[in-house]
């Protein structure tokens, strides 16, 4: 379990970074919190010629609001997200999302936009920026360049970002007033990866009736699947059991998942659609909340 | 009491096997096949060797004329033992199968040349467990087992017709997962030759260290004395680490054959196809009862999965599984009959409670279906069927280590009462109704438990003063990180009226200690400590005879007192150790000179401890996760010599049962590979899957009257009952549903199959929906 040899690089900024992918093009990884990447290198499961280090690559990190919209940098720590009272605020479903990723120990150093480029099939934040419908920034030679979550998560492990490109920062639309949100997940044990997991938006108009619904479930394909159909169920109606079992029912009809050592495909689909209607529960409730 | 150990370790001071360096010292790293059945065809190492870095690689063919790795002594040998090599030679039989060693200048260079070795695989067919190993035309994977069977144990008591002619009778299918010990520290040795000397010294040695040394000197034909073995810190052992694995051969043969230092240490994707697996067995059990739930007969037949080689431990895990199956019960009729079976996966030996998880998770299992059927409270069938007290000592029917299965002392019925005291368990029955209301699906499982413990032969201890006036304990018991030094101390400094921390403990250096049997089978407490009693006792008389002569007194007049011998009543004549330990040379007339005094104290025959383990979980019967709410066990340890030492064993050893009954599974596919090569795979529980309240009591009802400190050993217990308890309570809390727990782990896939698989008759309706949504 040692990493095959590797020639290692420490840029000191975003252009030198790009330079140097230019040069190694798919020869290169980029180098993050490593909390993906380094135990895949010692199993030997990647082996890149280079290794880029962003660690020491200013203005990649920090957590702006901009109208609208939360701008997270690319190499903000996990544990940050989940500590700032501003994505509490602003963001409550990326907060709620944020503990259920491994250990403290893990969050410390991974960041979100290693977790987003390495798109783990069982990944809570590839749920959240879906379900947000969130916008990812990614640079390169040529410049910037705006992907929108639904074109980003191309695949297993596999993302928009191309082999010479930087992912600088995720955008989130900020929650709107009288929305609730939720995410709810199963894992073997505390701080696994999710069996399945649900991350579900809802917002009501004045007098209670859902105006807006999302709904993204992980752990259930290669990339997050968004229900648009099951959204459906639930809008234009006041949120009630009966429109959440409904909506549930066609999650688990839409998913298509896997078996593994861990679950099998049929739990899967099963419990996808239990946690749609326990999320859903959940997030109307905090919704009607927010609207008192 | 704060254990000896302490201080170091919690300083980052402990010094452990990878923590070794020495100058010159060469990293080694184990080629190991990718096939779980294939033919070797060829070795081709140029292209390892060619790269910079590269010292030397290692086959079957360097070592020559190498012995098989035999038997650990006091295992009884199988019918067809098929021992493994240190190397395989033409044959590789499971995935991870050493077929060479690399010697570089870093473990990277090492890994890297790994891959350069070219190795000609001729794939053969392959028998992916134990079962299909017995159906006709399955591969044979030794010739000296036919039919893949290395043995079949039988055991009979009783008459053999009561089960015919119980009133009521059930059988029923188990199984219990493959999983093993997973010690926190991986295995590692670190090997140095001096060549002028021709002492192979070796670090990193555990469990057993006296007895490798005897194997190893065999292998390799090397003087006994001319091996030095030092033990250092050891991260957890489990039963899994300190056997004589294959490269405990490789190692110091290279070390001596290329005269450098060669380090060897385990990582944890070798440490889970390499160590010993465990655990895996089938069985097909059949109990008669009458009508009021006393049991007349239980027949069990049972398959083990020992995998692709006999190692150091035989056959002694089913001997076990049979020696203990009936547990604390009277049970007139019993027999069993074991089938050892070899596969194409990882080997097997043994692991905290060896045959005692799997043997309870099945008696226990049934005792329930039992009262299922008959309608009957299963606390109340466990109470008209306990061995009662007077009835010890109660010599159960079969054997196991050469020794027939005579349990000494307990009371079955008093642990189990106190276990249910603690759970409350009538409020909880009514917990669970008011739960079950409420569409919550609550459960409460009992295991009953009799351990064993104590496994002799025999343990050596060796007491001095030295000539500064320190008191030293020397001990042939092997340290797991079980806190024993803490309590050889207690025991030698209660006998010498000296504090605990005036003893130095010494053990696992072959230099001070010559013999010595080591650290497993709970036998700490009962053989280690009783020597060091003894040889404390001597190097008391010792001490008193020396001072009496130099204080001119009687012996009888005299008292021990920090470190100085003094005349009863008078504090002015006395003289210190040092003065003691300097005039025993030659000392009095007659008298041993020097204060020391050694003990081989004998233990014939085990003790049995014994207890109850009691779970109260909660199941999300929409998802099938199982919460544990609280925990109890009951345990009696006769005489518990240090009370923090013996929650921790059980304790400790309870988180090791939930990763038996919820989480820990080794997976093979059906091709033979093992897909649970990492802790992403391999699930071990953490602080957070511990029951939220655990209640762990220590009884001391029944001290054992075979040794001096009346101590039984309390390794295990805290284990063996914990599959058992979780299964059935998780099978109480989905009775509902009708359905009927034979596996483990219980991981929330299974117990949603389960639920579906709930007889249709007793389908339930839907569950309500929980009344607070949200994750559990
Ligand atoms: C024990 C453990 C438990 C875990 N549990 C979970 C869990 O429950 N849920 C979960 O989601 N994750 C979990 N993880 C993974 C963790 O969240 C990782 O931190 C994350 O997946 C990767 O982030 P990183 O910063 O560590 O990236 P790295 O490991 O450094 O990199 C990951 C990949 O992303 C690429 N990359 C990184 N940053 C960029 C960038 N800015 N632009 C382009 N490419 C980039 C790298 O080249 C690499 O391919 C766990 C990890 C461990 C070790």
């Amino acid at each position: 379990m040692k990493p095959p040899p590797f020639e290692y690089f420490a840029p000191a900024s975003v252009k030198e970074t790009l330079d140097l992918l230019r040069e190694h093009g798919d020869q290169a990884k980029l180098l993050a919190g490593g909390q993906s990447l380094v135990p895949m290198l010692n199993f030997r499961l990647v082996r890149p010629g280079a290794l880029i280090d962003l660690n020491g690559v200013p203005g990649l990190d920090g957590i702006r609001e901009e109208p609208g919209m939360l701008r997270i940098g690319a190499m903000t720590r996990q544990r940050a997200v989940e500590r700032s009272a501003v994505v509490r605020e602003r963001c409550p479903l990326l907060a709620e999302a944020m503990p259920q990723i491994g250990h403290v120990q893990i969050r410390n150093r991974g960041t979100i936009g290693g977790s987003l480029v390495h798109a783990d099939p069982a990944a809570e934040l590839p749920a959240v920026v879906a379900a947000l419908g969130g916008e990812l920034i990614v640079r390169g030679a040529a410049g910037e360049r705006t992907i929108a979550a639904a074109d980003f998560f191309v695949g297993y492990l596999t993302t928009a970002v191309a082999a010479d490109e930087l992912l600088v920062a995720v955008r989130l639309p900020v929650a709107p007033p009288r929305a609730g949100h939720a995410f709810v997940e199963v894992s073997r044990r505390h701080g696994d990866f999710a069996l399945v997991g649900v991350a579900v938006t809802v917002t009501l108009d004045g007098s209670g009736v859902c105006t807006s619904a999302a709904i993204a479930v992980t752990g259930v394909g290669p990339a997050p699947v968004v229900a648009a159909d099951a959204v459906a169920a639930l809008v234009g109606q006041r949120p009630a059991t009966t429109a959440f079992e409904e909506a549930a029912r066609r999650v688990s009809a839409q998913l298509e998942p896997h078996s593994d050592l861990h679950a099998s495909a049929e739990y899967r689909k099963q419990v996808g659609g239990v946690l749609t209607r326990r999320a859903l529960a959940l997030a109307s409730e905090r919704a009607a909340g927010a609207s008192r | 009491m704060r254990r000896k150990e302490d201080p170091r370790l919690l300083t980052g001071r402990g010094k452990y096997a990878a923590d070794v360096r020495l100058p010159g010292m060469r990293h080694a790293a184990v080629l190991r096949s990718p096939y779980p059945h294939a033919r070797l065809r060829a070795i081709r190492r140029d292209g390892a060797l060619a790269m910079p870095g590269v010292f030397a690689v290692v086959t079957a063919a360097d070592l020559g004329d190498v012995a098989r790795i035999p038997l650990r002594m006091g295992q009884r040998s199988p019918a067809n033992p098929a021992l493994q090599p240190p190397l395989a030679r033409d044959r590789v039989r499971y995935v991870g199968e050493p077929i060479a060693v690399v010697l570089a200048d870093s473990r990277y260079l090492a890994e890297d040349a790994l891959e350069r070795l070219d190795v000609e695989y001729e794939a053969l067919p392959i028998v992916p467990d134990a079962l299909r190993a017995l159906e006709p035309g399955a591969a044979v994977l030794h010739d000296e087992a036919p039919g893949n069977i290395v043995d079949r144990l039988v055991t009979t008591t009783g008459d053999a017709a009561a089960l015919a002619a119980a009133p009521v009778r059930l059988a029923e299918r188990f199984t219990v997962q493959r999983h093993t010990g997973v010690p926190m520290e991986t295995r590692g040795l670190t090997a140095a030759y001096d060549a002028a000397t021709r002492v192979i010294t070796l670090w990193g040695v555990a469990k057993v260290p006296h007895f490798n040394r005897r194997v190893l000197a065999d292998l390799l034909g090397h003087p006994e004395h001319l091996i030095h073995f030092i033990e250092l810190e050891v991260g957890g052992g489990f039963g899994v680490r300190g056997e004589f694995y294959p490269e405990d051969f490789v190692v110091p043969w290279a070390a001596r054959r290329f005269g450098h230092p060669v380090q060897w240490v385990e990582d944890r994707r070798e440490h889970l196809m390499a160590t010993n697996h465990s655990r895996q067995q089938f069985h097909e059990v059949e109990i008669g009862v009458e009508r009021d739930g006393r049991i007349l007969a239980l027949r069990d037949r049972f398959v083990v999965d020992l995998g692709a080689y006999i190692r150091t431990h035989g056959v002694v895990v089913p001997e076990l599984t049979a020696a203990l199956m009936p547990g604390p019960y009277r049970i007139a009729s019993y027999s069993s009959e074991a089938l050892c079976v070899l596969s194409n996966k990882t080997p097997t030996g043994t692991y905290r409670g060896p045959g005692r998880y799997e043997c309870t998770f099945v008696r226990e299992r049934l005792v329930d279906l039992v009262a299922r059927e008959l309608g009957l409270d299963p606390a109340d069938v466990r109470r008209r069927n306990f061995i009662p007290p007077e009835a010890m000592p109660y010599d159960v029917g079969g054997g196991s280590l050469g020794q027939k299965t005579v349990y000494d002392v307990g009371d079955y019925r008093s642990a189990f009462e106190s276990a249910l005291d603690a759970l409350g368990y009538e409020a909880a029955r009514a917990e669970q109704t008011a739960a079950r209301a409420h569409g919550r699906h609550v459960g409460i499982g009992i295991g009953c438990v009799v351990e064993k413990a104590g496994l002799g032969p025999w343990e050596y201890a060796r007491a001095e003063v030295d000539a500064t006036g320190h008191v030293v304990l020397y001990s042939g018991v092997a340290s797991v990180g079980q806190g024993i030094e803490t309590t050889l101390a207690q025991v030698a400094a209660a006998e010498l009226g000296v504090s605990v921390d005036d003893i130095t403990v010494v053990h696992g250096d072959s230099a001070s200690v010559p013999y010595g049997v080591g650290g497993f089978a709970s036998r700490g407490a009962s053989v280690a400590l009783p020597a060091a009693l003894y040889a404390a006792r001597k190097l008391r008389d010792k001490i008193v005879r020396v001072a009496a002569m130099l204080l001119e007194a009687a012996p009888e007049d005299l008292v021990i007192d920090g470190r100085r011998v003094a005349v009863r009543g008078m504090p002015d004549r006395s003289v210190a150790f040092r003065d003691v330990a300097r005039a025993a040379i030659p000392g009095p007339p007659g008298m041993d000179p020097g204060l020391t005094a050694s003990h081989f104290f004998e233990a014939p025959k085990m003790t049995y401890p014994y207890g109850t383990h009691l779970a109260m979980v909660e199941v999300d019967a929409e998802t099938g996760q199982v919460k544990i709410l609280k925990y109890v066990i009951t345990y009696d340890v006769g005489k518990a010599i240090n009370p923090m030492i013996v929650d921790g064993q059980l304790v400790g050893a309870l988180a090791q049962g939930i990763g038996g009954a919820l989480y820990e599974e080794l997976v093979y596919d059906d091709a033979g590979q093992l897909l649970t090569t990492s802790f992403m795979d391999y699930l071990l529980p953490t602080a957070m899957e511990m029951p939220v309240t655990t209640v762990a009591r220590i009884l001391e009802e029944t001290p054992t009257p075979l040794n001096p400190l009346g101590a039984k050993g309390v390794g295990e217990g805290g284990s063996s009952g914990a599959g058992a308890a979780i299964a059935n309570a998780v099978a109480d809390a989905l009775a509902p549903f009708g359905v009927m727990v034979r596996s483990l782990p219980l991981s929330p896939d299974r117990v949603l199959a389960l639920i579906r698989m709930g007889g249709p008759e007793m389908a339930p309706h839907t569950p309500n929906a929980r009344s607070v949504p949200g994750n559990p």
